[in-house]
């Protein structure tokens, strides 16, 4: 026979981790599978989003992390939305992409760039600063990548879509909230 | 009519035509805007991936703002990324004992967050608020002759849709049709226009920003609601006709400016001239279809 899963004893930490509040929710999805059918970008995830709920329903973190299918989400919301549970999806995958920067997993070089780029312009300036964010992307992602902005870059500064501002150093525009936020959330 | 005004940081650099059309519109509509002082950016895709709390702080430091000087006004944006943002924040505060821990965090700002600003989208106000007759009114030059493929992209109705379909949505049918343009429906009205993924991962990026492209090829321009979709939409036609391996070019503006042309406004106000992809066959449509009128 067959070895048998024994639901009662499953782990459901990760699925509570993901879903605050609403983990009961989550254990409701029935892998109908509308999430990876609405989902504009599973033809290039590793792990379709169905089979990534499951995983998560199984407590495998693991397989999770590795997996590069949260860093191919673009929040577009249809799989949220369209979920015959109600199952806050979404929401979740961003919590999925939190728990992979805190335990500096991110599987994808790009997108952790990205996060931090974004992350640091916003505590320092307290306002996106286009250009600054990305010399700073394209320099911690791939230098090379700012070739692929030869033709364009110089299009988006002679529209004036990016301006020229000096980066400023020292303290930053919102660092005390962001520590307050770290200290709040027992990260310091 | 007076909302209080939150431009958000995209319209201060790469959608800088996006508010300048915005203001000159509302203006000639007789709507009244209070800037939001001291503003922060909304924290976009990125605040809540670095800590759930955070991506609820940012949105509520600037609601809380808008609080102080709110007089029962609606917070209006412009932008759909801060709009879910402050709609998410609206529905978290909804929870005490979340909305103390914002709280908590906004001590070291000196403010406080009560859940009560209602924050609107343009698209929600051009369409629900202001009289369609009013907007007809306005009308000096009519886009007669110009068939425009509106675009909603996302999060102007998903997952927060309190005024529209989240998958068929409907809103600019109307308001385009009181302009005088032709409206071409498609599929792609509220799919998804790749986000930061063209940055991140710009093979998938692109191909869902062609998908929206391919599908309003047949119209002369599409009218957008939201900066990051017309970042990816109009500044990218050279890489996304690269990758389908055919020419994919159709001017993307955003709808104020169309109703500001529209409305006959002058056109360094609604700078026209800042897009990607030049809007020049859109004014030439307009313009001979003047032409054609008054030589009739
Ligand atoms: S749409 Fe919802 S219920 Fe269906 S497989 Fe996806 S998560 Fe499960
Ligand atoms: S929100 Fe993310 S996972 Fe869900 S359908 Fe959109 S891209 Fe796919």
């Amino acid at each position: 026979m067959a070895d048998v899963l024994d639901l009662t004893t499953l782990d459901r930490s990760l699925a509570q981790q993901v879903t605050p509040g609403r983990w009961e929710e989550m254990l409701s999805c029935i892998q109908c599978g509308t999430c990876s059918a609405s989902c504009p970008a599973a033809h290039a995830m590793d792990v379709s989003p169905r089979r990534m709920w499951r995983m998560v329903n199984l407590g495998l973190v693991d397989e999770i992390m590795h997996s590069k299918t949260m860093w191919l989400c673009s929040l577009c919301y249809q799989c949220q939305v369209r979920c015959p549970r109600g199952i806050p999806l979404t929401e979740t995958i961003t919590r999925l992409k939190e728990m992979a920067m805190e335990r500096g997993l991110v599987r994808s070089r790009a997108s952790a760039a990205f996060y931090r780029s974004f992350a640091y312009v916003m505590r320092h300036y307290g306002r996106m600063r286009e250009m600054e964010f990305m010399m700073r992307f394209i320099l911690s992602s791939n230098p090379l990548g700012a070739l692929g902005y030869i033709k364009l870059g110089p299009i988006l500064f002679l529209r004036g879509k990016v301006k020229l501002e000096l980066p400023t150093f020292g303290k930053g525009r919102l660092d005390r909230l962001f520590e307050r936020v770290a200290e709040l959330e027992g990260r310091k | 009519m007076k909302y209080t005004f939150y431009p958000g940081c995209s319209q201060e650099g790469t959608a800088l035509e996006y508010l300048h059309s915005t203001l000159a519109v509302l203006e000639a509509l007789g709507v009244e805007l209070e800037e939001l002082e001291d503003w922060t950016c909304c924290g976009a895709s990125v605040a809540a991936v670095m800590s759930d709390l955070l991506g609820a702080v940012m949105p509520a430091r600037n609601l809380a703002l808008a609080e102080q000087i709110a007089d029962g006004r609606d917070l209006l944006t412009v932008c759909s990324a801060c709009y879910t943002n402050f709609c998410r924040t609206v529905e978290a505060a909804a929870d005490p004992k979340r909305l103390q821990t914002i709280n908590q965090a906004l001590e070291v700002e000196g403010l406080t967050y009560h859940g009560t600003i209602r924050p609107r989208h343009l698209m929600d106000v051009l369409a629900n608020d202001i009289e369609l007759e009013a907007i007809k009114e306005k009308v000096q030059r009519p886009l007669e002759g110009l068939t425009v493929a509106p675009y909603y992209g996302c999060q102007t109705v998903r997952p927060f849709s309190p005024f529209d379909d989240d998958q068929r949505p409907t809103s600019m049918i109307a308001l385009l049709e009181a302009l005088g343009a032709t409206v071409h429906r498609h599929a792609r009205e509220a799919s998804c226009c790749g986000t930061s993924l063209v940055m991140t991962k710009q093979k998938v990026g692109l191909s869902m920003a062609g998908a929206v492209l391919e599908a309003a090829l047949p119209a002369d321009c599409i009218a957008v609601v939201c900066p990051m979709c017309h970042v990816n939409l109009d500044s990218y036609q050279d890489k996304v006709s690269g990758a389908l391996g055919k020419p994919v070019r159709i001017p993307v503006l955003f709808l104020p400016q169309l109703m500001g042309l529209a409305f006959g406004l002058p056109e360094e106000k609604l700078g026209l001239r800042r897009l990607v992809t030049p809007a020049r066959p859109v004014l030439e449509k307009i313009h001979n279809a003047h032409h054609a009128t008054r030589d009739t």
